[in-house]
C-alpha cells in the first residue's frame, strides 16, 4: 500500500470524520489502513458511523484529497501532525479524545513552553478588558505562553497584549486553519501566524461553525498547564473551556465580579465550585510554582518615571480601579480641564490607559 | 399710454432689477405678460384685475401689454402683482409715477389689500445696492425691511392707499423701526439642569467658544440630546450683520415668523427621515435647505446613523466650505451654510455598548455596520469627539453646584471676542474655520507643547488632518483662559477631544 496510517489519518480528518471517530475505527480495524479495504456492508455494522459518515469514505477518493491537501499546504504555508508524529504535542497525548490531526502556522517550539490559557467572554466589561490586560502582561513576564482562541473579546485582547509585549503566544482556533475568523482579527492573525503559532485540528476550509467551538476548547485546556477565566457569562463556552481543564486535571483560576454583573456569573460560579479567586498575579504563581519552574524576566520590568504634582494625585485616585473622567475630576477635586490635560500626558508617558470611552485606568 | 416702473425678482440671495413696462393700445381688450413669466405672475391677471376693480378703479378695456424686462431673466415670485396693477393705471393714466426711483413690492388679494410676500428682505437689501432708496412694501413686511435704515420703507395695506400715495393724497411716513435690540430670548432651558456630565459641558464650552462641529457619543439616558438642546444659550447673541444674513435667508425660504429680524442664533434639528434635498436645499428654483437655515447657528442630528447614508455624505461640501451650490434645470444658485454641525449617536444599535450598568445585545458585525453608517471624510469634519457615560446620580456629590448657562456663555463670549480680534483683518473670524495656510501662524505652539506635539504623534499615530484639528481645539482652549500662546495643558486637553476615532472606528 502506498498510504502511510499519516496519510489515511489527515484524508479521514479531510473528509470530516472527526477524532472521536476515527479513534473507534483504529479501534476496531486497529491497523487503521484497512479501512481502504473495507466496503459498504461492513461499514454499515459499525454503529458509530452514519449515513453521511458512510457514504463520503465510499465515494471519496484518497489520492485526489491528498493531491487537493497538498497543493493547499504548500500555496499557503501550512504543516500538519498526526497523532503517530513524533512532534505531537505530548500535553495532548493523554487527553481523551485527542486530535489525530492539527495543522498549524507558525513556530511548533512554542508547545513545550509552560503556559497557561487566558479565556472569557467576546463582549468584555471595561473591568474584564483591563483586567486581562494587567493579568496577561503580568503572566508573560514570567515567561508563561498565553494559550487563547482568537475569538472577540477576551482572546483578542489576551493574544494582543501578549504580541504588543514580546511575549509568546498560541491560538487555537474554532474553524479552519486558513479561514480567518473573526475578520477584523486578520492582522491580529498574521501576527501570531509570524511570531507565535496557530493551531486548528478542523480540515482546511471549514467554516466557523458553532458546534467547533466548544470541541477546540479542549484543545485550548489540554496545551496549557492551567486556565484563567477572565469573565464569563452563566452559559459561557469559557465555562466549557474550564470543565476540560478539569477533566483534564488542570488548574482552574477565575477572576471574580461583582454579583450584579452578567459578565461575572460564570465565573463567581467557578470560583463557588472550586476555582482559585485571583486577586492579584501571585495567586496564580503560587498554585503553578510546583509544577513548573518560573522566572521573573526582568526585562520586563517598568523603569520609574518622574510625575509632576497634578499626575500624583491623578495616578493615586486611578489606584483604586478604573475610572470615568468626570469622577476623576470629582475625586481629585480638580477641574475637567486640569483632569483631561493631564491624563493625556500619563497616556503618552504609559502609565495610564484609555480602557473604554472615557474610563482611565493604570496600565 | 405707456408707463414703466422697478419692481424686483430673487435668484437665490441676490435680487434683480425687473422693469415692468405697460402698454395700453387700441384693440379687443386682452391682458398679456411677457418676459418669462411664472405660474404665480401669470396667475396675477386675475387678481391685478379684482384688486383694481374692487379699489373702485375702472379696468380699462384695452390691449394690455405687460413686459418684464430683462425678457431673458425667469421671473417667479408674487411680489409683482402692485407693480402690474400700478402700471396699468399709471399707464391708464390714473396715478401720476414721479419718482423713478421706486420700487413695487407687493402681492394683492382681490379686495385690493396688499398681502405679505416671501423674500422682502433680501430684496430690499439687493435693491439698496443697485441704488434704490424707497420701497413701497406690504405693511406685514415692514418690521423685517426696516432692518436697512438708511432707505425709506413705505408700508402700504392696500392698492387704495398706494394710488392715494402717488397722486400726493395721501402721504405715509417711512417707517423706521425702533433701536436694534439684542436683548436675549430667554430660554427655559439651561445647562444647571445636567447633573455631571462635567466632560460634556467642557467639550460644549469649547466647542461654542470656536464654532467647532462636534460629535457626542453614549449610550441612551446619557444627556447627549439634552445637553445639545442647551448649546444655543451659551451661544453669544448675532451680531447685526449676522443678523441680517440669516433673516434674509428665513425670508426666502418663507419661515420668517411675524416677519421680525432674528436675533436668536438658528438652531436645526431636522428628523432623521430627512431627505438630502432638505438638508441642502433645492425644488424647481432652489430654495435654502436645513444647512442654510443653520447658517450661523447650530445644526444638530440626533442620532447620527440613522440618518440615510447619502444624507449624511451632502453634508461634506457645506461643512468644509460654509456655503452650498445648488444647481438644477432652471437656477443655480448659492446659499450660504457656516453652521457649527453638533451630532449624537449611540455607540452601537441598542445602546448600551460600554454602559457599565446596562447589557449591550449586539452582535460584533452589527455595531460594525452601524458605526460604518459614518464615513471616515464626514468625522474628519467633525473637530471635537466626546463620549459619554451615564453618570450615576449616587457617584456625584448631589450638593455640587451646576455651572449655569450664563456663566458658560460669559466666557464663551470673551473668547470669541479674542478671536474677532485677532482675524480683524481676514473673512474668517472662529478658529474652527481658520485656513491651512493661517494655522501656523496662528496656533503658535510654546516649546515644551511642540515637544508634547511630537510625543503625542508618535502614540497616537495622528493623520495630517487631525493634525490641525487638534490645533485649531488648542487653540480655542487657549483662548478660553485668555493666553497667547498655547502651552502643554492647552493642547494635551485637545489632543482628549481627537483620540475617539480610533476607539470605534478603526
Amino acid at each position: 500500500m502506498r498510504y502511510g496510517n499519516r496519510e489515511v489519518l489527515v484524508w479521514l480528518n479531510s473528509i470530516g470524520i472527526n477524532s472521536d471517530k476515527i479513534e473507534n475505527l483504529e479501534e476496531y480495524y486497529v491497523d487503521i489502513k484497512n479501512i481502504l479495504h473495507t466496503d459498504r456492508k461492513e461499514l454499515e455494522n459499525l454503529r458509530f458511523l452514519n449515513d453521511k459518515n458512510i457514504e463520503k469514505i465510499l465515494s471519496s477518493n484518497i489520492e485526489a484529497v491528498l493531491n487537493h491537501l497538498q497543493n493547499i499546504i504548500t500555496s499557503q504555508n501550512i504543516n500538519f501532525l498526526t497523532k503517530y508524529d513524533k512532534e505531537y504535542p505530548f500535553k495532548l497525548e493523554f487527553i481523551s479524545n485527542k486530535p489525530s490531526v492539527l495543522y498549524y502556522k507558525g513556530n511548533l517550539n512554542l508547545l513545550d513552553l509552560d503556559s497557561i490559557a487566558i479565556v472569557g467572554t467576546r463582549k468584555p466589561t471595561i473591568y474584564g478588558k483591563w483586567a486581562c490586560e494587567k493579568f496577561t502582561k503580568e503572566l508573560i513576564a514570567y515567561n508563561l505562553c498565553i494559550i487563547s482562541g482568537l475569538a472577540y473579546g477576551i482572546d483578542t485582547i489576551a493574544h494582543k497584549t501578549t504580541i504588543e509585549n514580546n511575549g509568546c503566544t498560541i491560538a487555537v482556533l474554532g474553524c479552519g486553519i486558513n479561514k480567518i475568523y473573526p475578520k477584523s482579527n486578520k492582522k491580529l492573525y498574521e501576527l501570531i501566524e509570524d511570531k507565535g503559532l496557530i493551531i486548528s485540528e478542523f480540515p482546511l476550509d471549514t467554516e466557523p461553525l458553532k458546534f467547533n467551538f466548544p470541541q477546540r476548547n479542549r484543545i485550548i485546556s489540554g496545551l496549557s498547564n492551567a486556565v484563567f477565566v477572565i469573565e464569563a457569562q452563566r452559559n459561557s463556552g469559557s465555562l466549557i473551556t474550564a470543565n476540560h481543564a478539569l477533566d483534564q486535571g488542570k488548574d482552574v483560576f477565575a477572576l471574580p465580579g461583582n454579583i450584579n454583573s452578567l459578565f461575572s456569573e460564570g465565573t463567581n460560579s467557578l470560583i463557588k465550585d472550586g476555582a482559585k479567586l485571583v486577586q492579584n498575579v501571585e495567586d496564580i504563581l503560587i498554585e503553578l510554582e510546583n509544577i513548573l519552574h518560573l522566572e521573573y524576566n526582568t526585562k520586563a520590568n517598568k523603569n520609574h518615571i518622574e510625575l509632576g504634582e497634578t499626575e500624583q494625585i491623578i495616578c493615586k485616585v486611578l489606584e483604586d480601579g478604573p475610572l470615568h473622567v468626570d469622577l476623576i475630576s470629582l475625586k481629585s477635586s480638580l477641574d475637567i480641564n486640569i483632569v483631561n490635560s493631564t491624563l493625556t500626558i500619563l497616556e503618552i508617558k504609559g502609565i495610564v490607559k484609555e480602557i473604554a470611552s472615557n474610563i482611565f485606568a493604570i496600565c | 399710454m405707456y408707463s414703466k416702473l422697478k419692481t424686483c425678482v430673487l435668484q437665490g440671495l441676490n435680487g434683480h432689477i425687473v422693469e415692468v413696462e405697460t402698454d395700453l393700445s387700441k384693440g379687443l381688450p386682452v391682458f398679456n405678460i411677457v418676459g418669462l413669466p411664472d405660474t404665480a405672475i401669470k396667475e396675477s391677471k386675475e387678481r391685478v384685475r379684482s384688486a383694481i376693480k374692487n379699489s373702485g378703479f375702472e379696468f380699462p378695456l384695452n390691449r394690455i401689454t405687460i413686459n418684464l424686462a430683462p425678457a431673458n431673466l425667469k421671473k417667479d415670485g408674487s411680489q409683482m402683482d402692485l407693480s402690474i396693477a400700478i402700471g396699468i393705471l399709471a399707464a391708464a393714466e390714473v396715478v401720476q409715477l414721479m419718482d423713478n426711483n421706486l420700487v413695487f413690492l407687493g402681492e394683492l388679494s382681490l379686495d385690493g389689500m396688499i398681502n405679505p410676500i416671501i423674500g422682502a428682505l433680501p430684496m430690499v437689501i439687493s435693491m439698496r445696492e443697485y441704488g434704490f432708496d424707497k420701497f413701497i412694501i406690504p405693511y406685514a413686511n415692514k418690521d423685517e425691511c426696516s432692518i436697512i435704515d438708511d432707505v425709506d420703507i413705505i408700508p402700504a395695506v392696500n392698492l387704495r392707499q398706494v394710488c392715494d400715495f402717488l397722486n400726493g393724497n395721501l402721504t405715509i411716513e417711512s417707517y423706521k423701526c425702533k433701536e436694534y435690540n439684542v436683548e436675549r430670548f430667554e430660554s427655559e432651558l439651561d445647562f444647571t439642569d445636567i447633573k455631571g456630565q462635567n466632560g460634556l459641558k467642557r467639550a460644549m464650552q469649547i466647542a461654542a467658544a470656536g464654532s467647532h462641529n462636534m460629535l457626542i457619543v453614549g449610550p441612551p439616558g446619557s444627556g447627549k440630546t439634552m445637553s445639545a438642546r442647551r448649546l444655543p444659550t451659551i451661544l453669544p447673541s448675532l451680531s447685526i450683520e449676522e443678523s441680517i444674513e440669516v433673516t434674509k435667508i428665513y425670508s426666502i425660504a418663507g419661515l420668517l415668523n411675524d416677519n421680525r429680524l432674528i436675533v436668536q442664533r438658528p438652531f436645526r434639528a431636522p428628523h432623521h427621515s430627512a431627505s438630502s434635498v432638505s438638508i441642502i436645499g433645492g425644488g424647481k428654483i432652489p430654495k435654502p435647505g436645513e444647512v442654510s437655515l443653520a447658517h450661523h447657528g447650530v445644526l444638530f442630528f440626533d442620532e447620527l446613523p440613522e440618518f440615510q447614508k447619502n444624507v449624511l455624505e451632502v453634508l461634506r461640501q457645506p461643512l468644509e466650505d460654509g456655503f452650498v451650490h445648488i444647481s438644477r434645470a432652471n437656477a443655480s444658485l448659492t446659499y450660504p451654510s457656516n453652521f457649527m454641525f453638533v451630532a449624537s449617536m449611540n455607540p452601537c444599535p441598542c445602546g448600551n455598548l460600554g454602559d457599565p450598568y446596562h447589557q449591550c445585545t449586539c452582535s460584533q458585525n452589527s455595531i460594525e455596520k452601524y458605526l460604518n453608517k459614518i464615513s471616515h471624510p464626514l468625522l474628519d469634519r467633525i473637530d471635537i469627539h466626546v463620549d459619554v457615560l451615564p453618570v450615576k446620580y449616587d457617584d456625584l456629590n448631589k450638593d455640587v453646584k451646576e455651572i449655569s448657562s450664563l456663566e458658560i456663555r460669559e466666557i464663551v463670549e470673551q473668547s470669541r471676542q479674542i478671536q474677532k480680534r485677532r482675524n480683524s483683518s481676514s473673512s474668517i473670524v472662529y478658529n474652527a474655520n481658520l485656513l491651512n495656510k493661517d494655522i501656523r501662524k496662528i496656533c503658535k505652539l510654546s516649546k515644551s507643547a511642540e515637544l508634547l506635539m511630537a510625543k503625542a504623534f508618535e502614540k497616537y499615530k495622528f493623520s495630517a488632518r487631525s493634525y490641525n484639528k487638534i490645533l485649531k481645539v488648542a487653540r480655542t482652549i487657549a483662548d478660553l483662559e485668555q493666553s497667547e500662546i498655547i502651552d502643554d495643558i492647552h493642547l494635551s486637553e485637545a489632543i482628549r477631544y481627537r483620540s475617539l476615532d480610533k476607539k470605534y472606528w478603526r
